[in-house]
């Protein structure tokens, strides 16, 4: 019975235009979409059987490829992780299939939309359910694929051409990291298989890499690549995190990811936002046998999810697209998920990959619908007021967004679970789960710590701008809009209740089993820890600080420092969001410096162990009170668009509205040298060189000499009697000389 | 010198004097003239070869048909012969060059030549020659041996040299022919197809009135 | 001195050379080149013949009897040709003749 969860996409996929043939375009999309019912509620029960029931299973489906050592089979690996990605991606996609119908009834084309929506559903599947890292990087180029065509589903308008072709080009940058990964984990260990990898890193085996007389322990194992010495595990974490930064959009390889909103927004919402996007946050988590062993990798993922969360962030402040700024937010939380793995806290990073798809869809199906209210519009700058013609609408998003911003009420505690929205429980998770790494004296853990609490100010902040520019104040939108908001239909409408409650509940429910008491028993080995004391004592921590007693001892030790830390009280006021994060960086700079964390902050939190201090716990709260104050003071007035204290002119205005400039930087220096070296080879190389010398020389020699031999056909009979006397004559003589040779 | 040998040189001397002036002369119908010359010149050679019918054949066919038709064609072509025959010496030097190989290569195969042991065999059995005929009245003669195989062995051959003339004769005339507009002829299937509806009608004429 | 076969294939030789250089020296006039192949024929028949005879074999003579009908077929047909060509072109200069170019 379990295939069904993966095959039934696939056959949605490749039936829904034979179906629309058949029958109506209407028809294929309600197959579809009830095949991903289908698939989304027996992936729940796979949730409950596998995860909480604890029935983690590999079933082999059949041999794909077997070619010597090299072994790889299609199989459904079921443990935790993956159950948690099936119903994740299952249940979005369910649920993006059935708005999809409301969503898409203007633009045509419905069947070849469902079947990409089912094939990128299918690809995701193989990728969260292999067992074999060649089966995961099928899935991972399928959703790549499946990415490009959604992309580019509107194929004749040439922004969401170059935007698909840009996510293709820049996902292959990841990918070339990613397959390189995956030739070393075959080099070190003679095999792809998760289990033969994970074993013989867990057991410290003694390996030889392919092709070498000698290996050595795994943990100790190094590998010399162009002549320098490089730990193997370290380089194998690094090449797949390249992997994953591709896909997952992080710093440096993001700029693919709001272009990719030129697709449809159901599109945005289960690819790049609740799904393919956190694939690379999954594979983190699922390798999570090699970042463990490989601390400088983890550092790097680290550092780089957290600037990723920083810096995507400050461009949200300023984007004006609807989508845009939920693209960018995205990002953002992408990062907070990358360094929540790289501290080590995967279980926080998955946990806040589950809730984040819930709100995140939730927040990108909502904006779909006011996208569609307002007559296709989608600068925030030309609505406002949508609150009272889209009084649904309203509700969903209102809900995505203080799940994201994180409501909630540090310290108290319901039913053992933390009292808040999604966002809230996830992320307090991922940003307390980076100070208590930054104790344990992993790298970059209290810069993800800054970091974190940075982007909380700024996700609150910009989360809230969208919401008051969209639906409140006086509407800026023309008339007919507003007199005759376009109509949103039920299906696009409904879908969005059980996110809803996800995005409300989901992080209360899910808190025991991800990162609380009973996650050890919940994840089942699915992901490994490496200091099984140390990472034990992580969660009892999580637990811990949470808990009643603990968390009001802390409480009250920490009341003074959070006396001196309510700097955001007097801030907040001045309605500045940038002045705001500035005391904010700057207050985070009197605990560790950004630089010098690690000495700083050991002299001067002197908590020890693994005892979060209260004023960590409140400190997410009180960012995003921050934001969310400085959104409301400056946005809520009269006349949201005046100008705050950045204005149009600004170096920093300029700077973040630019995006940091990362699009022109690589136009300039990937770009543009591209086409140039494209257009030499292609005029010098192919058309001079090989076209010269090869097809059109040769064509053209052989003409030449067709010419010339042309010249030997006169069409004078007498030549051709000339020319039979001359071979009379030749032949006679050759005869004669054999002859005479012969005597 | 025997007459024989006389023979042989003064007919070789015709030949090979009367090809030489065919392919020099400025005017064609010298070239036919000395063409007849040569081919009577080879005739002579034939007999005495003891070839009689062949020789017969050469001065009938070839001195009264072939010859006779070029001789015609010449005639009958208001053609500028002059004309033609300017650049005769373009290619002489390759001709003649050519025509030097051939002629030493063919001498030394003959100066080089040895019959095999069957030849010989047959040596001993040679077909009678004239002077043998008038010797021995009741041996068989050229044109006895000549039909003796030419229709009994070689029957095929022979049919099938009457059909290459039947095609040659057809072909000339298929070459030649031309229907001229305006000339009226006699259509022997058009008469025989005519009845006597499309040819008489019949009137009822009034008396008196005439038609 | 006896006349042997040597003589007349020598004369048959001198006789193809000359039918031979014939062609090269009339590349212009069609009917004396028709005149040179007669006499490469006739040569050819003083070939066959001479060794009917010093053979004693008659099989040469029926094929120079069969050389014999093929040439004076040749000249029939080759003259028809002629008058044809004549007959279009108003000549019979073979040297402007290249039809067989295009």
């Amino acid at each position: 019975m379990e295939p069904i969860v993966v095959l039934l996409p696939l056959f949605g996929a490749m039936l829904s235009m034979p179906v629309s043939w058949l029958a109506k375009p209407k028809a294929s999309e309600i197959l579809t979409s009830s095949f991903l019912v289908i698939a989304a509620l027996y992936s729940w029960v796979l949730f409950f059987d596998v995860a909480l029931g604890g029935h983690a299973r590999t079933i082999t489906l059949f041999q794909w490829i077997g070619s010597g050592a090299f072994q790889a089979d299609w199989a459904l690996r079921l443990d935790t992780l993956s159950a948690t990605m099936l119903v994740v991606i299952n249940t979005v996609s369910a649920i993006v299939h059935i708005y999809s119908m409301g969503y898409m009834k203007d633009y045509g084309e419905q069947p070849r939309f469902f079947a990409y929506l089912s094939l990128f559903t299918f690809a995701m599947l193989m990728l969260v359910t292999a067992d074999n890292f060649v089966q995961l990087f099928f899935g991972w180029e399928g959703v790549g694929l499946a990415s490009y065509l959604l992309i580019g589903f509107w194929y004749k308008k040439k922004s969401a051409n170059d935007a698909a072709i840009k996510a293709f080009v820049v996902n292959r940058v990841g990918d070339f990291g990613f397959a390189l990964g995956i030739f070393c984990i075959f080099l070190v260990f003679g095999s792809v298989r998760f289990d033969d990898v994970f074993a013989a890193i867990i057991q410290n085996r003694e390996v030889i890499p392919f092709g070498l007389s000698a290996g050595g322990p795994i943990l100790d194992l190094t590998l010399s690549i162009f002549g320098g010495e490089y730990h193997a595990l370290t380089l194998i974490g690094v090449l797949l995190f390249i992997g994953a930064m591709g896909k997952s959009a992080q710093f440096l390889l993001h700029t693919w990811l709001p272009d990719a909103m030129e697709g449809p927004t159901p599109v945005s919402a289960l690819i790049h936002a609740a799904t393919m996007v956190t694939a690379g946050v999954f594979l983190v988590c699922r390798c999570s046998a090699v970042y463990e062993n490989a601390p400088d990798a983890a550092a790097l993922v680290t550092l780089v999810g957290s600037i990723t969360a920083f810096f995507a962030a400050t461009v949200g402040l300023l984007q004006d697209d609807i989508k845009k700024v939920i693209a960018y937010s995205t990002c953002s939380q992408l990062g907070y998920m990358f360094f929540a793995a790289g501290v080590g806290a995967y279980g926080a990073a998955m946990f806040h990959l589950f809730t984040h798809a819930f709100f995140k869809a939730l927040l990108f199906l909502g904006s779909g619908a006011v996208i569609i209210g307002m007559h296709h519009e989608q600068d925030t700058k030309k609505m406002g007021g949508v609150r009272t013609l889209l009084p649904l609408t309203h509700i969903f998003m209102f809900i995505g967004t203080i799940a994201i911003t994180g409501i909630g009420v540090p310290g108290v505690k319901l039913f053992g679970a933390p009292l808040g929205t999604a966002g809230f429980v996830s992320k307090d998770m991922v940003i307390e789960s980076a100070f208590i790494a930054g104790e344990a004296g992993r790298a970059f853990g209290f810069f993800a710590f800054a970091m974190g609490l940075l982007a909380a100010v700024m996700t609150a902040f910009y989360s809230w701008r969208l919401m008051f520019l969209t639906f409140y104040g006086p509407s800026r939108a023309p008339d007919h809009v507003r007199k005759h908001p376009h109509e949103v239909p039920t299906t696009m409408l409904a879908p969005l209740v059980p996110l809803a409650v996800g995005a409300l509940v989901a992080g209360m429910v899910f808190y025991p089993f991800f990162v609380g008491p009973k996650s050890e028993q919940f994840w089942n080995g699915a992901i490994y820890a490496a200091h099984d004391s140390e990472h034990g004592d992580d969660h009892g921590m999580a637990d811990k600080h949470a808990s009643n007693d603990h968390g009001a001892e802390a409480h009250h030790e920490d009341e003074t420092h959070h006396g001196d830390e309510t700097y955001g009280d007097t801030n907040h006021t001045d309605q500045s969001h940038g002045d705001s994060g500035h005391s904010e960086t700057g207050h985070s700079k009197t605990g560790h410096n950004d630089t010098g964390h690690g000495d700083a902050h050991g002299a001067d939190d002197h908590h020890g162990g693994h005892h979060v201090p209260s004023w960590v716990l409140w400190a997410p709260f009180f960012a995003m009170l921050i934001g969310t104050g400085g959104a409301v003071a400056h946005y809520r007035g009269s006349d949201p668009l005046k100008p705050g204290l950045l204005r149009e002119g600004g170096m920093i205005y300029a700077f973040l509205k630019n995006k940091w400039y990362f699009d022109q930087i690589y136009d300039v220096i990937l770009v543009k040298p591209a086409l140039f070296i494209g257009r030499f080879l292609w005029k010098q190389g192919d058309g001079k060189v090989i076209d010269g010398l090869g097809p059109d020389g040769i064509a053209a020699s052989v003409a030449a000499s067709a010419r010339r031999l042309v010249k030997i056909q006169t069409g004078y009979m007498y030549h051709y009697a000339f020319a039979m006397l001359i071979g009379i004559a030749v032949l006679l003589t050759y005869v004669l000389m054999r002859i005479g040779g012969g005597q | 010198m025997s007459f024989a040998a006389f023979s042989f040189y003064l007919f070789s001397a015709v030949v090979i004097a009367s090809a030489v002036m065919v392919i020099s002369s400025r005017n064609p119908i010298y070239s036919v003239m000395f063409l007849i010359a040569a081919f009577i010149g080879a005739a002579g050679l034939f007999i005495l070869m003891g070839a009689e019918y062949l020789a017969m054949l050469l001065i009938v066919v070839y001195v009264g048909a072939v010859a006779v038709l070029f001789l015609f064609v010449v005639m009958m072509l208001d053609v500028d012969f002059v004309e033609l025959s300017q650049g005769f010496g373009q290619y002489a030097p390759i001709g003649g060059a050519i025509a030097v190989v051939i002629i030493v290569e063919l001498v030394f195969v003959v100066a080089a030549w040895t019959f095999p042991a069957e030849a010989e065999l047959a040596r001993a059995h040679p077909i009678p020659t004239a002077g043998q005929v008038v010797a021995d009245p009741n041996g068989p003669n050229n044109i006895e041996s000549l039909g003796l195989i030419l229709y009994t062995e070689y029957v095929h051959y022979f049919q099938i040299a009457g059909l290459i003339l039947l095609v040659a004769m057809i072909g000339a005339i298929v070459l030649t022919f031309r229907t001229r507009d305006g000339i009226r002829k006699q259509d022997p299937a058009d008469q025989v197809a005519r009845r006597r509806e499309a040819a008489v009608e019949l009137k009822k004429v009034k008396t008196g009135q005439g038609i | 001195m006896e006349i042997g076969l040597g003589h007349y294939l020598s004369v048959a030789a001198v006789l193809f050379a000359v039918g031979m250089a014939g062609i090269f020296l009339n590349r212009k006039n069609v009917i004396v080149i028709l005149m040179s192949i007669e006499l490469m024929l006739l040569s050819v028949n003083i070939n066959l013949v001479a060794f009917s005879q010093f053979l004693g074999d008659m099989t040469g003579q029926v094929f120079a009897f069969m050389v014999l009908t093929v040439a004076a077929a040749e000249a029939a047909v080759g003259l028809a040709i002629l008058v044809a060509y004549f007959r279009n072109r108003g000549d019979i200069s073979v040297d402007d003749a290249n039809f067989m170019k295009n």
